[in-house]
């Protein structure tokens, strides 16, 4: 079906085309544009995509993407240590970060309980969670995952796991959003909102 | 509010139709397969945006044509006139407008133009499964609390969650209790919400109920409706606990919410083995006035009724007192389908009331003038 008039050129493409979002048309089409670059460049690609395959690392504490044992946020002295977000994926310490507002430090899952996907609590990063929080001095836990049933049921696993260390857990705030007229905010978000209030002090915080 | 004016194209049997209506009552006769029904649906139309009957929106369109369209002019407060207009083509998404300008989303829609449909499929409320019992009520509550479907949707998701974890366990022969207690605590959270208002739903819904089966039958009957519901006699976190055993062995979720039903009995026995149909047919009709009486109340105007085929299995005696209650102030705009002529006229000629009748026959409506 697929006949390209090269066996190398479809290889080529069946590899690409598993990546996400690709599909085997844009697959041909990156295919014959690396076909038209400079021989160099495709094998600064090739290379860059191999090397960062074999040598990424896991940070050994926090389980983010690192060049070494331990990742640059685990590394920095500046952060606060007795700080730690908890996080779904290492999309969401990305994210976290362009925020510019936490200068804690993370803890990746890897994942959220979710018994349908055949995901359980040991298949995540918690016994590392629960470790890290027996032997460092730890103030606050803040649970920063996805607003779902599964989401919620996670949250509850390892707030049960921490209880005993005594240490205070806090998830991120749920409601309106910035910018947003009170209109359009769908029912059940400003409803929560409404039941979820916050004290008012003069005027609507923000760190900067 | 009531609906002034309908006009279709190309619409299930008609190739074009253009009626005017009372706003009280509206009579469709005709034979059998003259697209009676089909007038109804169009109306169900408007304010669902969807057929009763027919899920796929293109088997709705004339055969051999390539859209239809339905446009209704309602009035509301005596002055103001929104027409409403569906289109669906051939291969295209449905389209749907209010004063020419498109919806972005269907969810907006309804619920403006609230309506009761009171079909003979409706003896499926009696006859099938729990599952459709809780469907109304669920439907019934989700339209003025949109809190409870959100705790309905997740009550779903966590059940899924917990069933596929109780199978795990037995596939893969062993036990996790933290792991299950999670879900637990999710399940028992969202389920005594769903509870306490069923619960509460029904307190008032029930003696609606009696009150529009006693008018029917002339109170010769006695009919209750229980809500039957494991949580009833149990608290939710002790139900589950001694289910465990039993769910581990089911490798699934014996005892929620998710198992509550509706009991229908007359005389206190189900009205599904002693009930005669005519018996039945009006068990279920008082339960569709009852939901238009809990709808008028919550929207704070009158719905639409349509009433498909009201001589069905019932008796002359029960047709008169339900056209007289449906005559009466506390209801609105009323559509009514049968295929005897004499026999709607002679309801009427004893009735005084607005209404206007309508005969169907080659896929036309023509009025039949009555002098009032």
């Amino acid at each position: 079906m697929n006949n390209y008039s090269s066996k190398l050129v479809n290889r080529a493409v069946d590899e690409l085309s598993k990546l996400p979002g690709i599909g085997r048309k844009s697959a041909l089409r990156l295919v014959l544009h690396l076909l038209k670059q400079d021989i160099h460049e495709v094998e600064a690609l090739g290379e860059a995509i191999i090397k960062m395959r074999l040598e990424i690392r896991f940070c050994s504490s926090c389980h983010n993407i690192s060049d070494d044992e331990l990742c640059e946020i685990c590394r920095n002295p500046k952060r606060d240590h007795s700080t730690i977000c908890v996080v779904e994926e290492i999309r969401d310490v990305m994210a976290i970060e362009n925020t510019g507002q936490y200068n804690g430090i993370y803890h990746v899952l890897n994942g959220i309980i979710s018994p349908l996907d055949g995901i359980g609590p040991n298949d995540l990063n918690i016994i590392s969670l629960v470790d890290k929080i027996g032997q460092k001095k730890t103030n606050e836990v803040i649970m920063a995952l996805p607003t779902t049933i599964e989401g919620d049921t996670t949250n509850y696993y390892i707030y049960k796991q921490l209880t005993p260390f005594g240490v205070l857990i806090t998830t991120i705030a749920r409601g309106v959003a910035i910018g947003d007229e009170l209109e359009y905010t769908d029912e059940i978000t400003l409803g929560r909102s409404i039941l979820n209030r916050t004290p008012y002090k003069g005027t609507t915080e923000y760190k900067d | 509010m009531f609906l002034e004016k309908l006009s279709i194209s190309n619409f299930k049997n008609y190739p074009e139709a253009e009626l005017e209506f009372s706003s009280k009552i509206n009579c469709f006769i005709g034979n059998n397969g003259v697209g009676k029904t089909n007038l109804l649906d169009a109306i169900y139309y408007l304010s669902f945006c969807k057929s009763y009957f027919n899920l796929i929106d293109t088997q709705n369109i004339l055969h051999n044509k390539s859209f239809f369209s339905i446009h209704g002019t309602y009035c509301k407060n005596d002055e103001q006139h929104d027409m409403i207009s569906c289109t669906q083509k051939i291969s295209q998404k449905k389209q749907f407008k209010i004063n020419k300008k498109e919806y972005g989303r269907l969810a907006d829609h309804i619920g403006l133009y609230p309506l009761v449909m009171i079909s003979p499929y409706d003896r499926d409320l009696i006859n099938d499964g729990s599952e459709i019992r809780r469907k109304f009520i669920d439907s019934v509550i989700s339209q003025f609390d949109k809190f409870y479907l959100d705790d309905l949707i997740n009550y779903n998701k966590v059940l899924y969650q917990r069933n596929a974890l109780l199978k795990q366990f037995a596939e893969k022969n062993y036990f996790d209790s933290s792991s299950l207690e999670i879900w637990d605590k999710q399940m028992v959270k969202l389920g005594n919400n769903i509870f306490i208002k069923r619960k509460k739903f029904l307190t008032e819904f029930i003696p609606i109920f009696r009150h529009y089966f006693e008018f029917i039958s002339g109170g010769q009957e006695k009919v209750t409706i229980n809500y039957d519901s494991q949580l009833n006699n149990r608290e939710f976190d002790e139900l589950i606990a001694v289910s465990l055993e039993k769910d581990r062995f089911m490798r699934y979720t014996t005892a929620g919410i998710h198992k509550d039903d509706l009991e229908f009995s007359i005389f206190t026995y189900p009205i599904k083995k002693f009930g005669s149909q005519g018996q039945q047919k009006s068990f279920v009709i008082a339960i569709k006035l009852a939901q238009f009486e809990y709808t008028k109340k919550v929207k704070g105007f009158k719905p639409i009724l349509l009433f498909d085929d009201i001589f069905d299995k019932l008796d002359d005696s029960r047709v008169e007192q339900l056209i007289k209650l449906v005559s009466e102030n506390s209801f609105g705009q009323v559509f009514i389908t049968d295929t005897q002529k004499p026999r709607i006229e002679k309801v009427f000629s004893t009735i005084e009331i607005d209404h206007k009748i309508f005969e169907i026959r080659e896929n036309k409506a023509f009025e039949i003038p009555n002098g009032k």
